[in-house]
This record gives structure tokens, C-alpha cells and sequence, in this order.
């Protein structure tokens, strides 16, 4: 398993004749050294390897470090950096334009699990088609570290003093709220960034994925959750994972009984191999026991936690035509001219 | 002064001259009752009998069991504002009983549920008891819905009191019950019962009478919510977000009504517009943000509550430059304030809704019929623009039935502003940038999402960008750009709907006002002219400002701004814009949740002229 990456991955131009270079955006503002910008960098990778083309993606973003991050990434794709807590209204609007566009949003811990709380549950309870992900850090970088709602219990920080509440667990929150497809990561384990994010990005419904991202800066004491060190000996994966598009040969090296398989909706599978745990990730009970389970030892479970590919997504309950709303001509949306009698008689 | 209405005259036979077509009828009922399905079922066949008519639905914010009151007014002269006087009233509410009779002028009918008891201290006006719970025990109508049958029995008796053709009452329970036998049938045997007795019964002795007009030809019946709904899918609404409330709910539940009927897509049998409840009104205006900016025909429609909600994303809509409409059918505020009571209030926040420096285009209807015709315009200036636009109706026009013009289709094809397309953006080439003022309007070209060139992407935020959508926080570039997007609404004030205006010989004041106000408007000029005034009217239908209206403000000595608030919003809006006219400009506002009456104008204006002599 150490090495799933394919033959196009290897290759210069990938199968839609792009490098990666195609992919790349903006140099990086944030800080040196900031897991939001690893993540940056597997999204590249990540829609480089799915021979994503970047003009079938839409970015969006709320406010804060993390909702800086999409002009870092993909800058032959559309993106809008919208308001703080409120990237999932803008993001279910726009996507109406054009059905066809995967979206990836960008959200952080504040803008997520404080302001943004509402249109998060709700773009969850919708299954809006895309790809959600909260680069969490426990604390707002942008205004100079205070805590977030997912900081841990006793958390100190300078000027803040201890934080007395136990935190939001996003993942959780998503689960609850009937999420499709719930996953977490470390931003220190770019592989496993990697491959969720595809798996996120092929699955047809809301994918959530709960990054921790440390941040360097105001939030990277070892006793944190939100830290490198803490993450990296505490990280439990629930599975070792592999993304396999469906064009191309499986080439997981898995003995029986030890592979999961979870076909996505356009017919790819993501690949799970169990460790020391027989998991199910389309058991909802098992995935919010699990989640409970870690929140209770402490340990930061990641890998695709739970996914059900048969829920109806938003676009789904209308029935709109094939062809993108927003290239349709007037012809098409402007009722004819003979149907103003037949409008004015319905009144009285 | 405006006359009180002439009262009948009585003979010495006790018998009256008759007043025909011209009086106000109020009924008085309990909410939650089925009230609302009599009084318009009296109304559409006053309608239907040629006779104009107005109604004006004073409702509680409640389900059921408190009281509303309902007003009908017909007058063969046309004015259709509210009055404050009653010449016939239905009471079935003990609740509001005395105060009812109080109400009714001298010589007034009074028809009332014979099961109130309370006594009647007044002499001068004539009593119709109606025997309500016998007559719907006599009927055959099952016991669940005998409370909302009741009320067919005043309209029934009121039928024949005043004389309304019955067979225009039977074509309206027809239009409220969609053709759908069973109650069309049980209410109409209650009317029919209703009418059949108080013909046997009871000798009318008052004077107020019905009589077909022919006046109604080539008018239609409905009210400003579904105006601007099918105004809106005329206008090709792609995507509307919304949030339940008073009153403007009507407006997205008609488009959902309406989109099957008229909205499907004429190759694909598909539906070409989608419509969203949202959690909030927050999130209804981002998903309209979000659906404008990738190139939609998009809409929401809230109230005040709403509209504060809403200022955020506006403000963001406004800065990068997104399309948007946005209908405010007003309610009076502040806060919460009175649900279900109309208002001109929400001009000033609408007008900079945003933090900074912000100014949005607003449209102002005057009538239901133009309530239709901004409902597509308002796409073609937002997308020109590419602004928002906001439409401000109010309780008034969204919620109460109105007599107007027919719909007009759009006489003009859609105006979808300045896109580039993979063909028109390669023509254009290294000139494009989002934000870069290629024709020197200040209106920049803008690409959609789907676009499938690799340089058609663009990064739109709220923050400070240059003129190809990078961050700066440059001075220069950021005073530009605003500079720029001030210059993009000022220079292109023609697209607007200019104001309508009457001038009469030799008049140095005028009137100037906006909205649902009109009626009273109107009667208020016939009254004044009718006493020797000569004035002037201008009736708003935009802002900001334009010419036009700086031009008429200046040629009067004193312009007096009618409007349904408390601080005079208009007046201090052209106060600000025609600085060199301020004391040209003077504030007739006022609001108690009633829609404006001709009196109230008539009387300000006469009292503030006569300081002017003083």
C-alpha cells in the first residue's frame, strides 16, 4: 500500500492531455508551513490523478485563512470567495447554473462550526453534490488566535486563557445531520488527504471532509488535537485507503477478507483495507459509535468514516433539463407570446 | 376640506333617493373563519358586474379567532383608495360589535348574525338581522363545515340588500373553487338559501344599491404577489430562493403554482426554473447570489424581518458585481412590527442595504399590473447592470385583490447584460478582464461558470480586487473600482423606468409619491382640482434620481412627498439628491398600517399650504 498511485499520475500529461502544473493557483499567502496549504496541494494532485477537468470545477470559500485557500488551488477553475459561515447558500446557488460542475468548497473550523453552523447542517440535509471541506484548526488564525468552537476542553492560549467548553466535532455534526459521505483526515498525512479527496470528489452527493490542519502560528501546542505532533501519534486510521477510478486497472495489492470495497456513483470504487478494526463504512449506527468511541479515548479517527451513494441529491427533486440552466436561450424561458391571454384569463 | 359623503336624502314617505355604485361596505369577521373566500366571492362579482371595486383585507397576525375586518369599495368614478367611512356593514364578530355600529355613517345598512345581543343605541341607520345558525342548520351542509358556511349567508343576504346579480356570485365561487363541484355547490345552495330568505323577509329601507356598470371591460382581477410572479416567469426566472413570510409568501408559492404551466422547456419537456425554500433568509439571498453570479435569472421575495437579514450578501452582490432581485413586499417596522399591516418604511435600508459605501437600484410599482411588468424588467436592468435590483412592493399591493390592466407580454427581448461565451471571449481575448471597463460604461463583461475555455476562470470575492478579479489592496485600484461601479449606475440611469407625471396648466405645486399609494393619490388630485387647486403629480418608479425628476422638482415651488412612513424616507432621499431644492421638498408622511386615504392627503396638503400664507 504505499505506493497506489497510477501510471497517468506518473506521466507528464494525465487523460485529459493536462500537467499538473494545469492544476496549480496562486502562490500561497498563508503561512510558511501551514496545513492548510498541504491540503491545497493534494486537491492539485488529487484532480490531476481523477483527470479532472479544472473548467468542471467551481471553488467556493467562506471567510478566514482556510476560505483563502481556493485561489491557491485550480486557477483555470471558477471559484467565489462568499462570506464568513455562508459558502453553502452560494454554493447551492451557483451550482444550479450548471449541474454538471463539481464544487469544492472550502470552510474552516470558524466558518463551519460557529458562524456558518446553519447552512452547513442545511447543505448537508440538501445532499448538494459536492465536495465540503473543513481545513479545522481550533482556532481563528485570520484575527490572531482565538479559540474556535471545535478547540479542545482546556486549551490555552495566549490572551485567551483556558477554553471551559467541549468542542464541536464536525464530523459528528455531519453524520448526525444525514451527511452521504463523512470523512476525516490529518493534513500531515498527504496520502491519505489524497486519496479521501478523491473518493470525495467522485462521490455524487455532499462529501464532508474534517481536515485537521494545524496551525502553525496560533494553535500548534502538542497537547492540542490541532496539532502536528498530537496528530501524528495520536492519528488512528480506520483503514488504509486507496482511490481506484473505474477506467483503469485495480491494482490494490489486498488479500481477502481484508478489502473493502465501496462503489461510487459514476461506477469508481474506493478500497478500504481494514486494519485492526473490521469497519463498515456504510453502517451509520457503527460510524457514529465509532466516532463516539474516539472522542471518548481521544484518538482522532480518520479514513472515509461512513458513505451511502443511494441518497437522491438536491438536483435530484427537480426536474431540470440536461443542458446547463445558464446557456439556456430565451427562446426556452420566456413563455410564447400566445400564452398572455391564456395567463390573463387564470386571473379573474 | 374634503366633504364627508353625501348623505341620502330622506323624504317625508320615509323612502330614500338612492345611492348607486359609490359607497364603502365593510364586514366585520373573526379570522380563521372562511371570511376571506365570502368577501372576495363579493368582490369578484361586484367586479364581474362592471362596477370598479376595490378591497382592503385588515387582518390580525393570527390563525384563527381574532378579529378582521374586510372593505369593499365600489365606485363608478374610479377611486378605489381606502375610505374611512362605511355606508354598509356586515358584522358576524360580537367581539368588535359596538365599535362596528359606532362606525357606520348616519343612514348606513347594517346587516348583523341575529345571535348578537348586544343592543343597537343608534336610530339613523337601517338594521338587517340575519338568522345565521338557522339558516346553515336548515342547510344541508356536513357539521365540520358548517362555521365556514356561515359566512356565505351574509353574502347572500348583502345580494339582495344591495341587489348584486347572483349569477356573477355563482362565476366567482366557480374561479375560487377551480371548478370543483362539491363546494362550489354547498356554498352556493347556502348563498342561494340567503338570498331567497331576506328576499322573503326582510324590506330594504336603505339606500345603497348595485347597479351593472360596464366599466370593467379589459381589466383583469388579481393582486401584486402573482403579479410579480408571473411577471418574474415571464421574465425568465431561472432560480428563486425564499423563506416564509408575511406578506410576501404568496409571491414564491405562485411561482411554484405556475412554473409547471408555463415553464417547461419548449424542446426537453424539462422545467427551465427551480424554486428553493431555504433555512433563512440568510441563506435564500446567498443561494440567489451564488445562482445570479453563475449566469441564473435569480429571485428572492421576503419582507422587512427578511430584508434585514439579507443586507450582508447584498452588500457582497453589490461589490462583485452579481445580478439579483430582490422583491420586498413591505410590511411596517421596525422589528418585528405589524405582520400583516402595510408600509412604505423599507425604502432607506433598502436603498444602501450593505455596509460601506452602497447604493442599489430600486423599483417602485404603482399598480399590480406594473407589479408584472418590473417582474421582468427588473432581470433586464440587473443583469445589465450587473447589480442588484430591488423591487419595492408592500402588503397593500401583494396581499389585497386589485382591479388592473391586463398583463402586457414584455415588449422588448431579454436584455441579458454583457456575457462572454467560449466564442465571444476568444473574440474578445487579452482585453477581457472581469472587472476591466472595456466600452468605458463602467460596465465590465463577465464569463459563467461552465465556460470551457482555461482562461475564462475568474476568482469573484468581496474583497478588494483589481480589474482582473486579483486581491489589492492597492488605494488606487480600490478607489477605482468603487469609483467605477458609481460611475456604472449613474451613467446608465436611462434604463430605469422614468416617472410618470401629470402637469396642469399653470400649477406651481405638486405631489410626488411612489407605490400602492396611487389611488389615494389620484382621488386626493380629482378633490383638490374639484376645489380650485392646481397641482402637479409625479409618481416615482426609480431610483436613484434622475434628471427628470430634478428637473420637475425645481419647477415647482413646493413639491410635497406622500409616502407611508413615519420620517418621510422618499423626502429625505431627494432632499439629499437635489440638495439645491431642499426647501422646495416637503414631507406628507404618515403610518398607522392602513393603506393611505385621499382625505389624509387632501387635509395635510390644504394645512401645510395654509402655513405657507401665514
Amino acid at each position: 500500500m504505499t505506493d497506489q498511485t497510477t501510471q497517468t499520475s506518473r506521466a507528464q500529461v494525465n487523460l485529459v492531455g493536462l500537467t499538473k502544473n494545469d492544476y496549480r493557483g496562486n502562490p500561497s499567502s498563508l503561512c510558511q508551513g501551514c496545513g492548510h496549504n498541504s491540503i491545497s496541494s493534494q486537491i492539485i494532485s488529487a484532480c490531476y490523478e481523477l483527470n479532472i477537468v479544472p473548467e468542471k470545477v467551481v471553488k467556493f470559500s467562506g471567510i478566514g485563512c482556510s476560505s483563502k485557500s481556493p485561489y491557491y488551488f485550480l486557477n483555470r477553475s471558477f471559484g467565489f470567495n462568499g462570506l464568513h459561515g455562508r459558502m453553502p447558500s452560494l454554493a447551492t446557488g451557483a451550482l444550479f447554473g450548471d449541474i454538471t460542475l463539481k464544487g469544492i468548497g472550502v470552510s474552516g473550523d470558524g466558518d463551519t462550526a460557529s458562524i456558518g453552523m446553519g447552512q452547513f447542517k442545511h447543505i448537508i440535509r440538501r445532499n448538494v453534490p459536492m465536495v465540503y471541506i473543513v481545513e479545522n484548526n481550533g482556532v481563528y488564525g485570520l484575527t490572531k488566535g482565538q479559540f474556535s468552537a471545535t478547540a479542545d476542553e482546556g486549551l490555552e492560549l495566549k490572551k485567551q486563557g483556558t477554553n471551559p467548553y467541549l468542542p464541536v466535532d464536525i464530523a459528528w455534526e455531519a453524520l448526525v445531520g444525514h451527511a452521504t459521505f463523512v470523512a476525516r483526515s490529518f493534513a500531515g498525512d498527504p496520502k491519505q488527504v489524497r486519496e479521501l479527496l478523491k473518493a470525495a470528489i467522485s462521490h455524487n452527493g455532499i462529501a464532508m471532509l474534517d481536515i485537521i490542519s494545524p496551525c502553525v502560528t496560533f494553535n500548534n501546542q502538542d497537547n492540542t488535537v490541532h496539532s502536528y505532533s498530537w496528530g501524528k501519534e495520536h492519528e488512528v486510521a480506520l483503514h488504509d485507503l486507496s482511490f481506484v477510478p473505474r477506467a483503469e486497472e485495480i491494482m490494490v495489492d489486498y488479500e481477502d477478507g481484508q478489502i473493502k470495497e465501496v462503489t461510487m456513483h459514476d461506477g469508481s470504487m474506493v478500497l478500504l483495507k481494514k486494519l485492526e478494526r473490521d469497519y463498515d463504512p456504510t453502517n451509520r449506527t457503527e460510524a457514529m459509535r465509532v466516532l463516539e468511541e474516539s472522542n471518548r479515548e481521544c484518538c482522532l479517527i480518520t479514513g472515509l468514516i461512513y458513505i451511502d451513494e443511494s441518497q437522491p441529491t438536491l438536483f435530484d427533486h427537480y426536474d431540470l433539463p440536461a443542458e446547463p440552466l445558464n446557456r439556456l436561450t430565451e427562446e426556452r424561458l420566456r413563455p410564447p407570446r400566445e400564452t398572455m391571454d391564456k395567463l390573463n384569463a387564470m386571473m379573474f | 376640506m374634503i366633504s364627508e359623503k353625501e348623505q341620502p336624502d330622506e323624504n317625508t314617505t320615509g323612502s330614500v333617493r338612492p345611492v348607486i355604485n359609490d359607497f364603502s361596505i365593510t364586514v366585520a369577521t373573526v379570522n380563521g373563519s372562511g371570511s376571506q373566500t365570502s368577501n372576495l366571492t363579493l368582490m369578484r362579482a361586484l367586479f364581474k358586474m362592471g362596477i370598479p371595486v376595490s378591497g382592503k383585507n385588515i387582518f390580525p397576525s393570527n390563525i384563527q379567532g381574532q378579529p378582521t375586518w374586510y372593505t369593499i369599495r365600489v365606485s363608478d368614478k374610479g377611486h378605489l383608495a381606502r375610505r374611512e367611512e362605511t355606508e354598509v356593514m356586515v358584522t358576524m364578530n360580537p367581539a368588535t360589535f359596538a365599535r362596528d355600529v359606532a362606525g357606520l355613517v348616519p343612514g348606513g345598512a347594517l346587516l348583523y348574525d341575529d345571535s348578537i345581543k348586544i343592543p343597537i343605541n343608534r336610530q339613523d341607520i337601517h338594521m338587517y338581522p340575519m338568522p345565521v345558525k338557522q339558516l346553515v342548520r336548515d342547510s344541508a351542509a356536513p357539521t365540520s363545515i358548517r362555521d365556514y358556511i356561515a359566512n356565505m349567508v351574509y353574502v347572500g343576504v348583502l345580494a339582495n340588500i344591495i341587489g348584486i346579480d347572483m349569477e356573477h356570485i355563482h362565476k366567482a365561487l366557480d374561479f375560487h373553487f377551480k371548478g370543483k363541484a362539491k363546494p362550489i355547490e354547498l356554498n352556493w345552495s347556502m348563498v342561494k338559501n340567503a338570498y331567497d330568505w331576506a328576499a322573503a323577509n326582510l324590506k330594504k329601507s336603505d339606500a345603497y344599491l348595485v347597479k351593472p356598470s360596464g366599466q370593467t371591460d379589459g381589466y383583469i382581477m388579481t393582486d401584486g404577489n402573482t403579479a410579480a410572479a408571473m411577471g418574474a416567469l415571464y421574465g425568465g426566472l431561472q432560480f428563486a430562493a425564499w423563506y416564509p413570510i408575511t406578506p410576501a409568501t404568496s409571491l414564491a408559492e405562485t411561482l411554484n403554482e405556475y412554473i409547471p404551466v408555463f415553464r417547461k422547456d419548449p424542446q426537453t419537456g424539462k422545467n427551465t426554473c427551480a424554486v428553493l425554500q431555504a433555512e433563512d433568509e440568510l441563506a435564500a439571498i446567498g443561494m440567489v447570489v451564488g445562482a445570479g453570479w453563475s449566469g441564473l435569472r435569480a429571485m428572492t421575495s421576503t419582507s422587512g424581518p427578511g430584508l434585514s437579514l439579507m443586507v450582508e450578501y447584498m452588500g457582497l452582490a453589490y461589490l462583485a458585481e452579481v445580478p439579483v432581485v430582490l422583491w420586498d413586499v413591505q410590511r411596517i417596522g421596525p422589528s418585528t412590527g405589524l405582520p400583516t399591516r402595510t408600509s412604505q418604511g423599507d425604502l432607506t435600508l433598502a436603498y444602501h442595504m450593505g455596509h460601506g459605501d452602497v447604493k442599489h437600484v430600486i423599483l417602485f410599482p404603482g399598480s399590480v399590473t406594473e407589479c408584472f411588468e418590473m417582474g421582468w424588467k427588473a432581470f433586464d436592468i440587473a443583469e445589465r447592470l450587473q447589480t442588484p435590483v430591488i423591487v419595492l412592493s408592500d402588503l397593500d399591493f401583494g396581499m389585497n385583490q386589485w382591479m388592473t390592466k391586463p398583463f402586457e407580454y414584455p415588449d422588448r427581448p431579454m436584455d441579458r447584460g454583457k456575457i462572454l461565451w467560449e466564442d465571444d471571449l476568444q473574440k474578445m481575448g487579452d482585453r477581457w478582464g472581469r472587472y476591466h471597463d472595456v466600452d468605458g460604461d463602467g460596465i465590465p463583461y463577465r464569463t459563467l461558470p461552465g465556460n470551457r475555455l482555461p482562461n475564462a476562470a475568474y476568482f469573484a470575492r468581496g474583497t478588494g480586487h483589481d480589474d482582473y478579479g486579483a486581491y489589492s489592496e492597492e488605494p488606487e485600484v480600490w478607489e477605482a473600482n468603487l469609483l467605477r461601479i458609481k460611475r456604472k449606475l449613474e451613467s446608465n440611469l436611462a434604463l430605469l423606468p422614468e416617472p410618470v407625471i401629470k402637469q396642469e396648466q399653470g400649477a406651481d405645486i405638486s405631489l410626488i409619491s411612489f407605490g400602492s399609494t396611487q389611488d389615494a393619490v389620484d382621488e386626493a388630485l380629482y378633490v383638490l382640482s374639484n376645489q380650485g387647486y392646481k397641482v402637479n403629480h409625479l409618481r416615482m418608479r426609480s431610483l436613484p434620481v434622475s434628471d427628470n425628476v430634478k428637473q420637475f422638482v425645481r419647477g415647482h415651488k413646493r413639491n410635497y412627498v406622500v409616502e407611508l412612513n413615519r420620517d418621510g424616507q422618499l423626502h429625505q432621499i431627494l432632499q439629499l439628491e437635489i440638495p439645491d431644492s431642499n426647501l422646495r421638498l416637503i414631507s406628507l408622511s404618515h403610518q398607522d398600517g392602513l393603506p393611505l386615504t385621499a382625505r389624509w392627503v387632501v387635509e395635510q396638503l390644504l394645512a401645510k399650504e395654509e402655513q405657507q400664507h401665514d
